[in-house]
């Protein structure tokens, strides 16, 4: 039963890394490059939550929605002033500036709210059994939205008219535009869902680890761009399988070998990755056309 | 005759190379023109500038009465002024409807939607038999097919083609090549810019040869075919 508990643990994180690895994945897939900043998006979101539910004193529900909508207009502006001029740049000089971009954040955040660790309020108390399992509304409500969200996403993607041209622009920005989609508007978009759900991911990260620090984004971000990469980065379905793996890897080795390895194994696994199909699993392998 | 897209001594500079030097030419309602010319004479540039892929230099071409000049691609389009790019670049990861359904991206009107789908499936039965499939998986006759299905799906006033013969076998080219044609009968006016000379002026009114960014001639096509220069250089002696 203890493995099934573990199962759930690391579903319930997996899906946390799912989202934000979505949003690296999707940026990739429409103008190649990794947003570096993103991983500071989710400690935004965290903090946007925190205020909201104990300085204003709104609800989990409303202050999650706000955290979503602020940190897409956050996306869409950083994408507008520190990618968007280097558009035409060599793809190292947007990768190096969204380093610059993450540095910025974590200091504004760090002169503005102290470095210190502050505790996030909490969501929700309790947990529920299934027979033996005992499973935490946390957790549940953690899965529950994940799912929720990726569900809608890949709705979006595969039937809408916006998830249409998202899909046109990243294979082919020129002929894309010679259909009459607008370039501009389509990353924009793919820029505020991609920041909106690492958003979501923070707070949800938050509910299960209340700790809320400026430095939170870097590492829990680094590790979502490893599911990208180990599911196949530019692939929707690779980022999702990829942050399951990481998350129940994860809750497995803290469970049966050893906490203090966790990192070790979960880094292990991109290296096995990438050595296997460097692509990753669900990536395509580009032929250069000669 | 009015003349629909005119095209005043255009100028295109890449960094420091003089692509463009001074073109200038224009196409009338209704008809077919061609734009021949060897490998990196400009022809694709042309066709990019004015689309909205590359902004020019200097210069001034006008659509239908109105300037062009520093519009966006996507707003061009919107115009009336599809373009068929060199090689087809259709969507290989969306499935052909997807493909076809991103050639009206612009127009609202469901009405005119439905009626130009079936008359894009009509001219194209090969393209309803594969509409489930995905677009990198047809053949490259089926490709191009794709390619000009898709811009046909807003109705556009005027068709530019970038080499739409290119890399197709005998047979297909002439296919092609008739469905050309066949939309210039329902009132299309088409630009076609091709190496395949003698193909492209065998259907067009009028062309236009290029040489290294500059014009060099322009006649009926019935008289460039007899020309003895052009038939050295471009149409295999």
């Amino acid at each position: 039963m203890n493995f099934i508990q573990q199962l759930i643990n690391g579903l319930s994180i997996g899906s946390v890394y799912a989202l934000v690895a979505l949003g690296y994945t999707m940026v990739y897939g429409i103008v190649k490059l990794i947003n570096f900043a993103h991983g500071d998006i989710i400690m935004v979101g965290s903090y946007i939550v925190l205020f909201s539910m104990k300085s204003a004193g709104f609800p989990f529900w409303i202050s999650i929605l706000g955290a979503f909508t602020l940190c897409a207009i956050l996306g869409v502006v950083i994408e507008r002033v520190a990618y968007k001029p280097l558009r035409q740049a060599p793809r190292i000089s947007a990768l190096i500036t969204a380093i610059g971009v993450s540095i910025l954040i974590q200091n504004v955040f760090m002169l503005s709210f102290k470095p210190d660790p502050r505790p996030f309020p909490n969501v929700i108390d309790g947990n529920f059994g299934i027979g033996s399992i005992n499973v935490s509304y946390t957790t549940a409500l953690t899965i529950g939205i994940s799912v929720l969200l990726m569900i809608l996403l890949q709705l979006i993607v595969k039937k809408t008219k916006v998830g249409k041209a998202m899909r046109a622009v990243s294979e082919d920005e020129g002929a894309a535009s010679l259909m009459g989609i607008n370039v501009n508007r389509t990353i924009s978009i793919t820029f505020a869902i991609g920041s909106g759900l690492a958003a979501v991911g923070g707070a949800l990260y938050s509910a299960a680890y209340p700790l809320v620090d400026p430095f939170m984004g870097a590492m829990f971000g680094l590790k979502a761009f490893v599911a990208a990469v180990i599911g196949g980065i530019g692939s929707i379905p690779g980022a999702i399988l990829g942050g399951l793996i990481m998350g129940i890897a994860e809750s497995m080795t803290k469970a049966y070998i050893s906490s203090q390895l966790t990192d070790i194994i979960v880094f292990g696994i991109l290296i096995v990755v990438l050595l296997v199909k460097p692509s990753g699993i669900m990536g395509k392998n580009v032929k250069e056309k000669v | 005759m009015s003349s629909l897209l005119s095209v005043n001594d255009l100028h295109v500079y890449y960094g420091a190379i003089h692509a463009i030097k001074g073109v200038s030419f224009e196409v009338n309602e209704g008809e077919i023109v061609s734009l021949i010319g060897a490998n990196g004479a400009g022809k694709t540039t042309i066709l990019h500038t004015i689309s909205g892929l590359i902004k020019p230099t200097s210069g001034n071409f006008s659509f239908n009465g109105k300037k062009l000049n520093s519009m966006a691609a996507d707003k061009i389009v919107k115009l009336g002024l599809a373009q068929v790019p060199e090689g087809r670049r259709i969507f290989s990861e969306l499935t052909v409807q997807e493909n076809l359904e991103l050639g009206y991206y612009s127009v609202k009107d469901k009405e005119f939607i439905k009626n130009e789908y079936k008359h894009v499936l009509e001219l194209f039965p090969r393209l309803k038999e594969r509409r489930k499939q995905l677009a990198g998986t047809l053949s490259g006759g089926e490709q191009q097919m794709l390619a000009i299905g898709r811009a046909l799906m807003s109705k556009p006033k005027m068709i530019l083609m970038d080499e739409p013969s290119m890399g197709l076998a005998p047979i297909l080219v002439k296919e092609i090549f008739s469905i050309i044609k066949a939309c210039n009968n329902e009132g299309m006016t088409i630009l076609v810019v091709e190496q395949n000379a003698n193909m492209s002026l065998s259907i067009s009114n009028r062309a236009y040869v290029l040489e290294t960014g500059s014009i060099v001639m322009s006649d009926t096509a019935q008289s460039l075919l007899g020309n003895e220069d052009v038939k050295k250089a471009y149409l295999g002696g």
